[in-house]
């Protein structure tokens, strides 16, 4: 199939704004499905609100756009009653992590099988410009004129502790490693994230003064290295890109269907 | 493997916004924007079909088609 069979080709041109990061992500999940030869109907994608979440109205595959920060408790329940289904829930900082930070940490934890996206602008880019938990410090949002206080979540080494069993990152500068690691993600059993740095340069980059997308993106080659390299010795302050974690643990649903069937023998 | 050899750009005037993503990371320069912002091959033998502007392109605006 072409990626373009994948689409709803009537909704484009889509509503991102030019240079979005999130239509890169877009870009290269559809390729990672399409290489996995995957058809439309064997997944599920559920996104919360946000402008990445308007990722699921332009993928013709079973779609729920639900509300924000919950996109995990739906897609939790799609896949309890269907686990058959690849469920794939795309989400943004805010959504993931600020709102959604306790389903969060409870699918991870469960290691449930879902791929969950977080497209990190480290911003609240559809209501504006706020800051986000992933934020950090010395930046400017509607919320934090004088620059921000808040330290912000690491979100590799929050997935880790909360028990996800997939865990990668990278950026949109590094399309082809979006392709790679949401393919393996969803090929993965057990609760699968994948961090991908995704510009903002409507909101972040303007308040921030990071120039064009262009130049947000640039700089994501510049802030990042391979995981364990030399310049990440040199300079600690580097953001490391890769597979960080890839692990077996028993999974949700085939726990759930083990203790139905002990249910059913009455002990 | 034999190279590639390209037949052509597929550009989308209505999907493309001019972000120049592809222009800018286009490794041998083939790409423009046109007094309208949207993306022309401007000097389409250059191409050595990467499809890193293909991979790029958050509005998924640019195809290549190879032999
Ligand atoms: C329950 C609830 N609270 C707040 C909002 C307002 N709201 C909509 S999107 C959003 C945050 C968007 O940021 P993020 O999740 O990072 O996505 P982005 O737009 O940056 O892709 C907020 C706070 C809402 N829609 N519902
Ligand atoms: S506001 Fe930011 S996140 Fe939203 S579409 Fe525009 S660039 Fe993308
Ligand atoms: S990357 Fe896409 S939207 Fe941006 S200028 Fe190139 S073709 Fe147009
Ligand atoms: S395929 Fe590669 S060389 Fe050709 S226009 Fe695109 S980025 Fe440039
Ligand atoms: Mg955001």
């Amino acid at each position: 199939m072409a990626i373009k069979d994948y689409l709803r080709e009537r909704f484009f041109p889509h509503i991102w704004c030019p240079g979005c990061g999130h239509g890169t992500v877009l870009n290269g999940l559809l390729r990672a499905v399409e290489q996995l030869g995957m058809s439309r109907n064997e997944i599920v994608m559920v996104s919360g609100i946000g402008c990445s979440a308007r990722i699921s109205g332009y993928i013709d595959f079973h779609t729920l756009h639900t509300i924000h920060g919950r996109a995990l408790a739906f897609a939790t329940g799609v896949k309890m009653s269907r686990p058959e289904l690849n469920l794939i829930v795309p989400m943004g900082d805010g959504d993931a992590l600020a709102i959604g930070g306790n389903h969060f940490i409870h699918a991870a934890r469960r290691n449930i099988d879902i791929t969950a996206i977080v497209m990190n602008n480290r911003i609240y880019g559809m209501t504006g410009g706020q800051f986000s938990p992933l934020s950090g410090p010395d930046i400017t949002a509607t919320t934090a004129p004088f620059s921000s206080i808040d330290p912000s979540f690491d979100v590799v080494e929050l997935s880790k502790a909360a028990g996800a069993t997939f865990v990668a990152r990278t950026t949109t500068y590094h399309v082809k490693q979006i392709t790679d690691y949401i393919k393996q993600a969803i090929l993965h059993e057990g609760f699968a994230v994948v961090e991908i740095l995704s510009q903002c340069p409507t909101h972040f980059g303007r308040k921030n003064k990071e120039g064009s997308a262009v130049d947000m993106m640039k700089r994501y080659k510049e802030v990042t290295t391979p995981i364990g390299s030399k310049a990440k010795q040199e300079n600690p302050d580097l953001i490391e890109r890769g597979i960080f974690v890839q692990k077996e643990r028993p999974e949700y649903c085939k726990e759930y269907e083990k203790m139905v069937e002990r249910a059913m023998k009455g002990r | 493997m034999a190279k590639p050899k390209l037949k052509q750009h597929h550009i989308d005037q209505d999907w493309c916004k001019g972000c120049g993503i592809c222009v800018e990371f286009c490794p041998k320069k083939v790409l423009e924007l046109n007094d309208s912002d949207k993306v022309v091959a401007a000097r389409p033998k250059d191409c050595i079909c990467c499809k890193l502007c293909e991979l790029r392109c958050p509005d998924l605006a640019i195809e290549i088609e190879t032999e």
